[in-house]
């Protein structure tokens, strides 16, 4: 039970050093923020223009997918900065310091929550600028964007792991590439699952890329009418299997980076 | 505890790569222990393991009276470490550094400020404080470092190259730095590849090479190792090297080594000031032009130079005599 109150207040100590970096680096808070609105104003006028759903708006039905498909992608800036840590050389200052082995784990993933709190917010704004709304109450609105964030979080600690694999902080962006475009593109980010063909399918059912955008599209009520309900589990709960797989990221990449980040010489 | 490092039979390999081949070190309480040697010859890699970073493939070692293997936690609580490249947050300012690490030691809010501040002061940075530590000097980074590596006032602190890359004078000052830190009575192992910073700071010199220590003591009984005096001459034009080394060699106890380009000559002799009357007047007589002559003590690199058949910094070559060792070289 120390242990952890030492991760949380040595992680916040950490956290507290990345959010003044944040500041201090006003050019990579810009482009944080400036990914996100390329991706729905590219994605709502370039496809949005030519795909019809029947019965409902497609720009409506992409934002959720352009939302979970960019905080999934936010989550190599946990990478990056453990990489440029490491290669800095300020990891081996921490891990000879008397602090908790997780500490700077929790206190990167911690503040990369607010890159992801930021783009969501700037996401959400300009979908509203071109013409995406919320069908449906505070409550539920509040649920989907914290879901998002929920899997954003749990997400980082996956790339945290990869952060502390990699050799260089230039390759986290394309080892995270290899593994996140296929993540958020086979899934029904952009178009129904069910349209794909048989393999893909199933994984885009499975996918829980596919549960966050689907339960995201069911809080903003941006699910077209007469959509027939999915006939696979993960897509009839997609709020709960987001929850499990997030809860399973978590216990399986948290131990891992931690074992990692132990091991590790900058 | 009169120990407070004591290593034994340490061995890392990384695959074929042994870097550190059964190396034992003490340091006593109060000392300063220079560990002398050049690149890859294991210095990074012994710090590593005694600081915890690294664990090695054989060995015991205590650090400050604890286990560093079975209890690498307390050894934490009673080190400071300085690693070779400034690990510091160049976005932050100095001060916020030095907080960060003393939280980190959990000294508590308001003690880690106040010895922010008391060591900015001491080290020159108090002008730079609170500026983003981008904007300091290589210099200045490396003494803001060198003070994260004091936040808790540790009972033993490691300076892995602590002046590796600085320039003469930041060098100097960085010297000043750690002399007033050992009158304090810190434990101190210093890694170093210039022999001239081990001569300076060491109580005691462990030379290194290969991952084992091939020679130890202090300063002084290391150049007693490889004998007297030496004398060093510098000829006004390169045409008079080979007549120089042919009146001296009369005087040489060993072999004489030449260095063409600096037309410079060192000559192993025994005896004082009577042999450099002797080759002055030897001098003299074969008609050579003198710019600069001398009788002088042998340096850690003729040491380093006797122990292992090459001198340990060719790339470093700041004093005259550094050099013509470096051209004697096959």
């Amino acid at each position: 039970m120390n242990a952890l109150r030492e991760a949380f207040s040595d992680g916040a100590v950490i956290a507290k050093r990345n959010v003044i970096k944040i500041k201090r680096v006003p050019e990579v808070l810009v482009f944080v923020l400036l990914s996100p609105i390329m991706f729905v104003l590219l994605f709502a006028y370039v496809f949005g223009s030519s795909i019809l759903i029947p019965g409902g708006s497609y720009r409506e039905f992409l934002i959720a997918g352009i939302f979970a498909q960019t905080v999934v992608f936010g989550a190599t800036f946990t990478g990056a900065g453990l990489a440029e840590d490491m290669q800095k050389g300020i990891i081996d200052r921490f891990r000879s310091l008397p602090m908790s082995r997780a500490a700077v784990l929790v206190g990167r993933t911690a503040s990369d929550v607010v890159y992801n709190v930021l783009s969501v917010l700037i996401m959400a704004l300009t979908g509203l600028v071109v013409g995406w709304r919320i069908h449906t109450g505070v409550v539920d609105a509040v649920l989907g964007f914290g879901l998002l964030l929920v899997f954003a979080y749990a997400f980082s600690w996956v790339m945290a792991y990869v952060g502390l694999l990699v050799p260089s902080p230039e390759v986290i962006n394309n080892a995270s590439f290899m593994v996140i475009l296929p993540m958020t593109f086979i899934a029904n980010t952009f178009v129904p699952a069910e349209n794909l063909p048989g393999p893909l399918r199933v994984f885009a059912e499975w996918n829980p890329v596919s549960a966050v955008t689907q339960a995201a599209r069911e809080l903003f009520g941006n699910v077209p009418p007469g959509t027939p309900v999915p006939d696979v589990w993960p897509l009839q709960n997609p709020v709960l299997y987001t929850l499990i797989w997030s809860m399973l990221i978590i216990l399986v990449f948290a131990p891992l980076a931690v074992h990692r980040y132990n091991r590790v010489r900058s | 505890m009169d120990l407070m490092i004591e290593a034994r039979g340490l061995v890392k390999k990384y695959g074929e790569v042994v870097a550190l081949d059964g190396l034992d070190l003490e340091v006593r309480q109060g000392t300063v222990l220079g560990l002398l040697g050049p690149n890859g010859a294991g210095k990074t890699t012994a710090v590593s393991i005694l600081t915890t970073l690294t664990d090695p493939d054989a060995g015991q070692a205590r650090v400050a009276g604890a286990d560093v293997f079975a209890d690498p936690h307390t050894v934490r609580t009673r080190i400071g470490l300085s690693g070779q490249y400034a690990a510091v947050d160049e976005h932050l300012t100095g001060f916020e550094n030095l907080d960060m690490i003393g939280r980190l030691y959990k000294l508590g809010k308001s003690r880690s400020r106040a010895r922010a501040r008391e060591l900015l002061e001491r080290f020159d940075l108090g002008f730079a404080a609170d500026r983003p530590v981008k904007t300091y000097s290589g210099g200045m980074r490396r003494r803001l470092d060198l003070a994260g590596a004091l936040v808790a006032e540790a009972a033993v602190i490691f300076l892995d190259e602590p002046t590796t890359g600085l320039d003469i004078r930041s060098r100097r000052e960085l010297w000043d730095v750690i002399h007033d830190l050992v009158s304090r009575g810190a434990t101190l192992l210093l890694t170093t590849q210039y022999l001239e910073e081990a001569d300076h700071l060491a109580d005691e010199i462990v030379v290194i090479d290969h991952g084992r220590a091939i020679a130890e003591g202090s300063s002084h009984e290391l150049k007693g190792q490889v004998g007297g005096q030496r004398i060093e001459a510098t000829v006004a034009s390169a045409d008079h090297v080979a007549t120089a080394e042919e009146a001296l060699r009369s005087l040489a106890v060993g072999d004489i080594q030449i260095g063409a380009r600096s037309r410079s000559i060192l000559v192993p002799v025994s005896g004082g000031t009577d042999v450099l009357q002797q080759a002055l007047r030897l001098l003299d007589a074969a008609g050579v032009e003198l710019q600069d002559v001398g009788l002088r003590r042998p340096t850690l690199n003729d040491v380093f130079l006797a122990l292992t058949g090459h001198i340990a910094e060719p790339e470093t070559a700041a004093t005259p005599e550094l050099a013509v060792v470096e051209e004697a070289r096959p």
